[in-house]
């Protein structure tokens, strides 16, 4: 019988992957010029400038919703008894969920020594920066009233009061606070040298004024940077521990309820993995036009591509286990409750959103067994889109599907998101994108120091290979 | 510096000898060792490893420095909590004891990863005496490259072997594509 890779490269050519991880011949010199002309060509291309109006344009939405959701209150969104978490946790949930891949490209990639992170880690960084950021707005205006929002943390106050530490909410508040700043000060400090670099090129004096502020002196001192990598090394430590038990966090606040299809122990590792298949997808959604429009193949190789793909079809497949295990949990908890919130979303009114999620993170995924696709740009880019959106069904069917549906009758509900829920949602994808082209034109894509580094090393294996018996 | 008298002429700083490739840049800092020199620094485009044992200038207090912040910020962190839920205001949630230290541990994990983190960055600043907005060498031509394709070893004229005539003409047998003098 024939596979499917036979079946659909029966004919044609064989696509080869690079043997390397930077492919063609580049030099110190031509790695620096490559990379930093995209800053320093000073060329603002219309569709670059078109890309900024289109995040521009949904991020003056965003803004505007904001304007009315201070004014008018919350009710403008459509979460009430007893559907009281919708779209805001749904989004917050999948945002911080798609920063992830940021975390684990960059730091566990690098802890685990496996170089071709470099080309795409602070893509995936940067990524991670503003997914936090749009995924902070969400609790941040569900509080309310968001000028208090520094009641969220402890300190002495006249009222007397602090908050309560034993409340998963509380968790959120520390997690989330310290995985922006902890990744804000991992992607400056990979940037440091390479806005050195930008540094020693720039001719108007402001940009000298700005780079060589920014560069802190950075002269590459062998001192410096023996610090430095044992300082770089020690934050991937930092941050891979810390990507876990954030998404771990952010599940408990559903875990520690007692809500059937909430309270379940699977939920940490399924989120994380849930996570981390989300961010691959978006870093992907990136990576594969950006790779083209900048000329950047050679550094983002095919192969970078194809072993993206095999991650995000990993942790699908865990994704996906995760599912078939809420649904056993369900029929073997021998809990009525249970059983009825599980028939509930396989047959309820919510029944295509939770036969959509399973089309689109059970079944899409299973195409990138398959060579061929996983090296069809246009291919995976649509798997990656069908992923996005499957892990923001998941969120939907957990959250408002499980409220939905009380304990009594009684306190049954539907939930129907507004416009100003949509509104504000589209209004995320604004920052994220206007933040996202502004990194593509004013900071170097790809680490330059450590794309010279990884050169220099696959130099020396070239060389030892040539020798033949090592 | 222009304002300087003319009989106070710029002390030398050092020479800035230019390499073209680290393993070009490696050979020439053991031969300055062996030379007898003392007093150098290295600049490299990127970590360039085993160099920092050559010039002398390994540093490892940069883990325990971090590993020092993360502990305090931990402990900190869950002293908080149990200050907070123990003395300040006790509250009884369904019968759990005040100090229920298993509902304290995301906190304090997530106290101690952030003073930790902070200290990388801080810590890692300043050892290397950062920020420091100027320096001798950014005085000089050739310096520029050090973030391009360049590896620069500079001998130091505080150092005792120091000679501005003979230290030139060392580093020129040595291999250096250029010598340059950087002013103080």
């Amino acid at each position: 019988m024939q596979t499917i890779d036979e079946k659909i490269g029966q004919h044609e050519p064989e696509v080869m992957l690079p043997e390397r991880m930077i492919d063609g011949e580049y030099d110190n010199r031509s790695i620096t010029t490559k990379i930093d002309s995209i800053i320093l060509n000073n060329k603002f291309t219309k569709g670059w400038l078109l890309a900024l109006a289109l995040g521009a344009g949904a991020l003056g939405v965003m803004v505007l919703t904001l304007v009315l959701l201070v004014f008018v209150g919350i009710g403008l969104w459509g979460v009430n008894v007893p559907v009281g978490w919708g779209f805001d946790i749904i989004n917050f949930v999948w945002w911080i969920g798609i920063g992830h891949a940021g975390t684990l490209i960059s730091a566990i990639l690098l802890l685990m020594r496996q170089r071709w992170r470099t080309s795409i880690n602070r893509l995936a960084e940067t990524m991670t920066l503003f997914a936090v950021m749009c995924a902070g707005l969400f609790p941040l205006f569900h509080t309310g009233r968001p000028w208090v929002a520094y009641w969220l943390f402890p300190y002495p106050n006249a009222l007397g009061v602090w908050p309560q530490f034993r409340s998963p909410l509380v968790w959120d508040v520390f997690a989330v606070s310290t995985y922006l700043t902890v990744s804000a000060l991992f992607w400056y400090m990979g940037l440091i040298p390479d806005i050195a670099g930008l540094r020693d090129k720039v001719r108007s004096r402001v940009m000298q004024m700005t780079t060589g502020m920014l560069a802190m002196g950075w002269r590459g001192s062998v001192g410096h940077w023996h610090r430095y990598e044992s300082a770089y090394l020690l934050l991937a430590g930092l941050s891979t521990p810390l990507v876990v038990s954030v998404h771990s966090i952010v599940s408990l606040d559903f875990a520690v309820s007692i809500l059937p299809g909430w309270h379940a122990t699977i939920f940490p590792p399924y989120f994380v993995a849930g996570a981390v298949y989300a961010g691959f997808a978006m870093v992907l959604n990136f990576v594969i036009p950006i790779r083209k429009w900048y000329n950047l193949e050679d550094f983002i190789t095919i192969k970078h591509i194809d072993w993206m793909a095999k991650i995000m079809l990993t942790t699908g497949l865990i994704v996906f286990y995760g599912y078939i295990m809420e649904a056993f949990y369900a029929w073997y908890s021998g809990n009525i409750y249970e059983w009825y919130m599980m028939y509930n979303r396989a047959f309820g009114p919510y029944m295509y959103l939770y036969w959509g999620l399973i089309f689109c993170n059970g079944l899409v995924p299973q195409f990138l067994w398959s060579r061929k696709i996983r090296l069809n740009m246009a291919w995976l880019w649509v798997i990656s889109l069908i992923v996005g959106v499957g892990m923001w069904l998941e969120r939907f069917v957990i959250v408002p599907v499980s409220l939905h549906r009380d304990f009594m009758p009684s306190s049954w509900g539907m939930y129907n998101p507004t416009i100003f829920d949509i509104s504000m949602f589209v209004g995320t994808f604004g920052l994220f994108i206007t933040g996202m082209v502004l990194y593509f034109r004013f900071v170097p894509i790809i680490p330059v120091a450590e794309m010279k580094h990884q050169l220099h090393a696959e130099h020396d294996e070239a060389h030892a290979g040539a020798g033949g018996h090592h | 510096m222009s304002h300087a008298p003319a009989a106070l002429q710029p002390t030398t700083y050092g020479l800035l000898a230019a390499f073209e490739s680290p393993e070009a840049l490696a050979a020439a800092t053991k031969k300055a060792r062996e030379e007898g020199y003392v007093a150098m620094d290295a600049f490299t485009p990127f970590a360039v490893e085993g160099l920092a044992d050559e010039i002398g200038t390994r540093d490892d207090r940069v883990p325990w420095i971090v590993f020092i912040s993360g502990m305090t910020g931990a402990a900190l962190g869950f002293l908080l909590q149990v200050y907070v839920h123990a003395y300040d205001y006790p509250m009884n949630v369904g019968g759990r004891p005040d100090i229920s230290w298993p509902s304290f541990i995301p906190v304090t994990f997530e106290c101690g990863i952030l003073a930790a983190a902070l200290s990388a960055l801080v810590g890692m600043l300043a050892l290397n005496g950062l920020p420091r907005p100027h320096h001798p060498l950014f005085g000089t031509k050739s310096f520029s490259r050090v973030t391009d394709d360049r590896f620069f070893l500079c001998i130091e004229s505080t150092d005792p072997k120091f000679d501005s005539a003979r230290t030139r003409e060392f580093l020129a047998s040595i291999g250096a594509e250029t010598i340059e003098e950087v002013e103080a």
